[in-house]
């Protein structure tokens, strides 16, 4: 029972990652319906942002509180992530906009090529450390039952950047508008929204919550290198499916579900008798089994067109 | 009096092409201030095009167009929207799964003052305005009598009360002009009696000019105080209800050389 329950929360702090990811899928399919596959390396770029960022901040001589320097840490690669999802978007997709969705498609595969490239001749291939952010220790635990702090804040952060992404959408104007757009964006335009203003908007809160995944993700493995988000971003694009593609809620049940999947497999290999390797299949067998028999996702709606 | 400076809409030979194919050729017509003129046409005579080209969805190849003695020709749809022409759509265009409410006050962003951070913030400006927003909007949901129903889903409306939030989603971002495109579709003959009410109603409550797209005569015939007809691009007759009905190109238009051949 209790090692059933560490692989839960194992499961559920990778979970919340896939989450966090999930959600910048959804909501720009939600407005543009196509998918950014260059989104999984914005998640990357977020974790070297926040590497450098704290290295900067340790060489500055500030003292600051830990929990201070996460969350400026934090705050910095959420911005770095915000501008290079907008800039992506207006460099790359947007001179597309009246074209077919598969010419975008296969250019938001070439800005992930770039992207990931780029990183490499930048940042070197070999991966480096990640510093804690977060300092890693144990929270005691029920018999064997072990909590880490890091698990811990990662699920609570996750889970209020949730929950913010929530009030945006749902109480602000600019979330209106957002709605509007994905509902129909002729007609949204026609009643008064920039959708320009509104796209962009999307894409730097997507890319903002994928740079705070990428964060995350770092910290609880500790180690970054540019391919990092090639994995991540593929298992978060099918958190999106699972969920049902457009779907808020649905990216954030489908991130959390397929983490602890992915986790419970992992650590049942042996009573599954699944080899532990077999943990990146899990996900893509998934993706197959939902695209088979309920292709609109959990809790995504058939789309059906009036004319 | 000065008639060329009072025109509302303008459009002076506007062409626009998709490729090879002309969608509308040098059309010149305008609208009056306080007007009501159809537009009419066959089927595929382009008189949709002509919509999508005043709303700025598709900018035209060549001509210009003004409004209210600006021209805004090639600008983008949410700016021609602020400068005061909404339009309705012949499929509904709702935002399906917002609520009445929503549908409305998504029209009404236009002209707040309190942006993104406003709405994070929540001041006392922000409540303000949302609070006068509510009232406008129920304000006009009750005209058209559909106050009662705000907070739900629009889908769960009838097709009716669905073309009425339009109109009322459409009046939400304060137009001068009001473009309908086939409100009459799919209506039976007493709603469309309603329907005809409705838009003159609209005219006058709320002081616009309204240009109709629609292809029931008896409407069309019945309220225009102006008609232009098109067929493949090109404007072939204008006038009052009367002289269209009267005029020979017209009646080749809707029924065909022949027949006109033989009536002749």
């Amino acid at each position: 029972m209790n090692e059933f329950l560490q692989q839960l929360i194992n499961g559920i702090s990778l979970g919340s990652v896939y989450a966090l990811i999930a959600l910048g899928y959804t909501m720009v399919y939600g407005v543009l319906r196509f998918i950014n596959f260059a989104h999984g390396d914005v998640f990357m770029i977020g974790a070297f942002s926040a590497m450098f960022g704290h290295s900067l901040i340790k060489r500055s001589g500030l003292v600051m509180p830990d929990w201070l320097v996460a969350l400026v840490v934090l705050t910095l690669s959420m911005v770095v992530g915000a501008l290079l999802g907008t800039l992506i978007e207006k460099l790359a997709y947007k001179p597309l906009r009246e074209r077919p969705r598969l010419t975008v498609l296969i250019t938001a595969i070439g800005v992930s090529l770039l992207l990931e490239y780029v990183g490499q001749l930048v940042f070197g291939a070999a991966p480096r450390g990640f510093p804690s952010l977060i300092e890693s220790k144990s929270l005691g635990g029920f018999g064997s039952l072990q909590l880490s702090s890091v698990q811990i804040t990662v699920v609570l952060v996750s889970g209020g950047l949730l929950m913010g992404l929530r009030a945006i959408v749902m109480r602000t104007r600019m979330g209106l508008s957002m709605r509007a757009l994905s509902l129909n964006p002729t007609a949204a335009a026609l009643m008064g929204v920039n959708t320009n203003v509104v796209i962009s908007f999307t894409f730097g809160l997507g890319s903002a919550l994928a740079a705070a995944g990428g964060v995350f993700y770092a910290s609880l493995y500790q180690a970054i290198d540019p391919f990092m988000g090639v994995l991540p971003g593929m298992k978060a694009f099918i958190a999106a499916v699972l969920g049902g593609i457009g779907v808020l809620p649905g990216a954030a049940l489908g991130g959390v579900l397929l983490g602890v999947l992915e986790t419970l497999v992992v650590g049942y290999s042996k009573v599954l008798g699944i080899p532990s390797g077999f943990r990146d299949a899990v996900a893509f067998l998934i993706l197959i089994l939902i695209l088979l028999f309920k292709p609109t996702g959990l809790l995504g709606k058939a789309h059906r067109e009036k004319v | 009096m000065e008639e060329a400076s009072v025109k509302l809409l303008e459009l002076t030979d506007v062409t626009i092409r998709f490729g090879g194919l002309v969608a509308v050729s040098g059309l010149t017509f305008h609208v009056n201030p306080g007007e009501l003129v159809g537009l009419i046409g066959p089927n595929g005579a382009g008189k949709t095009t002509v919509f999508n080209i005043i709303t700025g969805v598709c900018p035209p190849t060549s001509g210009s167009i003004v409004f209210s003695g600006v021209s805004v020709g090639g600008q983008r749809p949410y700016q021609i929207t602020a400068r005061g022409i909404s339009r309705t759509f012949q499929n509904i265009r709702l935002f399906s799964s917002l609520s009445i409410f929503d549908n409305v006050r998504t029209a009404f962003n236009l002209h707040l003052k309190n942006g993104f951070f406003g709405s994070v913030w929540r001041g006392g400006s922000f409540r303000t305005e949302e609070a006068e927003v509510r009232r406008e909007a129920l304000e006009l949901l009750e005209i058209f009598g559909l106050a009662a129903y705000a907070d739900l889903p629009c889908r769960s409306l009838s097709y009716g009360d669905q073309r009425r939030l339009e109109i009322v989603r459409a009046l939400a971002t304060r137009p001068k002009l009001l473009l309908l495109d086939e409100p009459a579709a799919g209506m039976n003959a007493t709603e469309k009696l309603e329907l005809m009410k409705l838009i003159q109603f609209t005219k006058e409550r709320f002081g616009l000019s309204v240009l109709l797209v629609e292809h029931d005569m008896k409407v069309v015939m019945g309220i225009c105080e102006r008609i232009a007809v098109i067929e493949y691009g090109r404007k072939i007759a204008e006038g009052t209800p009367a002289q269209i009905q009267k005029d020979a190109k017209v009646i080749a238009a809707y029924l065909g050389e022949e027949a006109s051949d033989a009536r002749s």
